[in-house]
C-alpha cells in the first residue's frame, strides 16, 4: 500500500532508510525542523539546517522517487533561549515560499515553561501573519498530558487560528480526545518505548474513527522505527479493517491536510490504487 | 463502528502477548524487590502500584487512565501563574 510519513526527522538517517522507506511503499513525506542533538549557538545555524531540509533531504528522497516536504520553526527545547527564538522567527520568512514548505512546525512546548508558551504564542501568530498552516510537538511522558492541554488552551484562546489547518502531534489516549474535539488534527507517532505502538494506535482508530487521525514514525536521533507506519497497517489488516479505512489515515488524510498548504505541489504516484478504484 | 471483531477473535490475537506482558512486569517487580535498600519514597513505585490497580478495575479506559496515572496535573490557571 502506498502511504505517506507525515512526521519524519530523515536528516537524522541514513540514505539506506530512505530506499528502506520506498520499498514499503512511501510515497511521500514530511520533515519538521527539530532539534539538532545540540543546541545550535547561533540564528546561522537554523539558516543552514534550513538550507539542508528545504535542498539537500528532497534530493536524497527523489533518488528513491519519495516527494519530501518540511516544516520550519526553532524547536520547543531551544526555545528556551528567547533572544535566539526571537532572531530565528524573524528569519523564517525568507523561506516560506521556498519548494516544499508547509509551513510552521514542529512547534510546541517541551518542558511546559513560560519561555516555551511565549515562543509558542510568537510561532502561531508568525504563521497567522504569513498565512501558513501549523505542526505541534506535544511533551514526552509525564509532561504530555499538561503540554497538550496548555497548547490548546493557547490554540483556542486565538480567535485567528483556523484549526483544520493545524496538526497536534504525538497524541495518545489522554490527550487524543481533547484534540479532536477541538476541531484539531492529530497526529500519533509510532516510537518503540514512549508514545504509541501499531496496537495502540489501531485502537485509537477503532475507538475515534479515521477522521482527522494521522500516523507517522518520527524516525529521528532516538531509538525508532522509520519503517513504523506499514507496522501500523500491518496491524490494522490483522484486525481485518478495510483497506479504504487504512488507506484514508496513512494517504488520503495526509494529502488532505497537506493539501492547505501552498507548498504541497504533489505529484500521486498511482492514481488507480491511490483512489481505491 | 469501527470494531467489528468478537472478543473471541481478540483474544485468540492477545492472549499470549498479554501472557507475556503480564510476565515482563511480574519479573521486572520482583527484580525490584530482589535489591538492596528501599522504594518507599521514590514516587514512581507508587505510580507503578496506583497503575497496576487500574488494570483491575472493569472501565473501558484503563489505557487513558494509566497515562493519567503518570502524568502531571494540569491546572487551568497556568496562564495566570505565567502572566501569559
Ligand atoms: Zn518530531
Amino acid at each position: 500500500m502506498y502511504y505517506i510519513d507525515p512526521h519524519i526527522h530523515m536528516v537524522s538517517r541514513t540514505t539506506d532508510d530512505y530506499e528502506t522507506l520506498a520499498k514499503m511503499g512511501c510515497v511521500a513525506l514530511s520533515e519538521p525542523a527539530f532539534w539538532a542533538g545540540y543546541d545550535r549557538g547561533s540564528v546561522d545555524g537554523f539558516r543552514d539546517y534550513f538550507e539542508q531540509l528545504i535542498g539537500f533531504e528532497p534530493k536524497r528522497a527523489g533518488w528513491y522517487g519519495i516527494q519530501h516536504f518540511c516544516w520550519l520553526c526553532i524547536n520547543a527545547k531551544e526555545a528556551e533561549n528567547v533572544a535566539l527564538a526571537r532572531e530565528v522567527i524573524a528569519m523564517i520568512p525568507q523561506f516560506l515560499d521556498r519548494p516544499g514548505v508547509l509551513g510552521i512546525g514542529e512547534i510546541g512546548l517541551n518542558k511546559n515553561t513560560k519561555n516555551e508558551a511565549t515562543v509558542f504564542l510568537e510561532h502561531i501568530d508568525l504563521a497567522i501573519r504569513t498565512d501558513e498552516q501549523i505542526l505541534i510537538h506535544t511533551p514526552h511522558l509525564e509532561d504530555k498530558y499538561q503540554g497538550t492541554r496548555m497548547i490548546l488552551d493557547m490554540l483556542c484562546d486565538d480567535g485567528r487560528v483556523n484549526r483544520e489547518r493545524v496538526l497536534v502531534d504525538h497524541v495518545e489516549e489522554h490527550t487524543v480526545r481533547h484534540v479532536l474535539d477541538e476541531g484539531f488534527w492529530a497526529g500519533m507517532t509510532l516510537y518503540p518505548v514512549s508514545k504509541c505502538t501499531p496496537g495502540r494506535a489501531a485502537d485509537i482508530v477503532e475507538l475515534y474513527g479515521p477522521e482527522r487521525l494521522l500516523v507517522n514514525s518520527a524516525g529521528d536521533w532516538g531509538p525508532s522505527k522509520p519503517t513504523a507506519v506499514p507496522d501500523f497497517i500491518l496491524e490494522m489488516r490483522r484486525r481485518g479493517h478495510s483497506e479504504s479505512l487504512i488507506r484514508r489515515v496513512v494517504y488520503d488524510n495526509p494529502v488532505a491536510f497537506f493539501s492547505q498548504s501552498r507548498n504541497f505541489v504533489f505529484n500521486p504516484p498511482d492514481v488507480t490504487e491511490a483512489a481505491g478504484v | 463502528m469501527f470494531n467489528s471483531r468478537r472478543s473471541a477473535e481478540v483474544l485468540e490475537q492477545e492472549f499470549l502477548p498479554i501472557r507475556a506482558k503480564v510476565l515482563e512486569v511480574a519479573a521486572a517487580l520482583d527484580r525490584l524487590d530482589r535489591g538492596a535498600g528501599s522504594l518507599a519514597s521514590d514516587a514512581r513505585r507508587a505510580q507503578i502500584q496506583a497503575a497496576i490497580q487500574i488494570l483491575l478495575r472493569p472501565d473501558d479506559d484503563r489505557a487513558e487512565q494509566v497515562q493519567l496515572i503518570f502524568s502531571r496535573q494540569f491546572r487551568d490557571d497556568w496562564r495566570e501563574e505565567f502572566d501569559i
